[in-house]
């Protein structure tokens, strides 16, 4: 694996508390399943970055070798690997995404 | 034999499920980046298994992602997974 992709991805969940692989932007999600993780996270007042595997081909298959994970999107937060759209939308709505960001330390509208 | 009947084929024979229902979703998906003109790209998958106990959401879905190492390779753009442990699937009606 690309070693040079490899520190990319892991400055940028570093550097980043909330990380959201997709496909196109948070403006423009090119994928149904982007675009469901980009609304979650909007909903709940979470400040991400948002990074499109699209404009990149090594990143689009780095990621995935990254986190031994096959599919996009990808959420991490602070570092860790959280899940993609199911996991991401179910736990939401068991309020386990909620839980999550309030034991790393995460800002997000509680009242969302 | 179709991507479908090789989904339900390893599945059946790594997770011993109670319940399984795999179904092409494909066409929801026409236009869209992954989507394959030849159809089969996108699954809708549900698989309850007692394998699931005890066992976190993305270790489960890794479970099935792992079985599926091929299909996913080849055509198989995305699943859309319900994993869910038999008692869970019960509380779920």
């Amino acid at each position: 694996m690309d070693q040079t992709v490899t520190e990319r991805i892991k400055r940028d969940i570093e550097d980043n508390d909330v990380v959201l692989y997709m496909k196109g932007t948070p403006v423009f999600p090119q994928c149904g399943f982007s675009a469901a993780v980009v609304q979650v996270l909007s909903h709940m007042g979470v400040k991400f970055k948002g990074i499109d595997i699209l404009v990149d081909p090594a990143l689009r298959q780095g990621i995935k070798d990254f986190s031994n994970w096959p599919t996009i999107p990808q959420l991490y937060v602070k570092g860790e690997f959280v899940g993609g759209c199911d996991i991401v939308r179910d736990m939401y709505e068991q309020g386990e995404l909620q839980s999550l960001l309030k034991e790393k330390g995460v800002a997000f509208n509680e009242a969302a | 034999m179709d991507y479908r009947t090789r989904i339900e084929t390893k599945l059946t024979a790594g997770l011993e499920p109670v319940r399984l229902a795999v179904k092409d979703v494909s066409h929801r998906h026409a236009g869209h980046a992954g989507h394959d003109p030849r159809g089969e790209s996108h699954f809708d998958v549900t698989v309850v298994s007692a394998r699931f106990e005890g066992v976190g959401r993305v270790a489960r879905q890794r479970l099935v992602y792992d079985l599926l190492a091929d299909e996913l390779k080849e055509r198989v753009h995305a699943l859309q997974l319900r994993t869910l442990t038999p008692a869970e699937d019960a509380a779920s009606g």
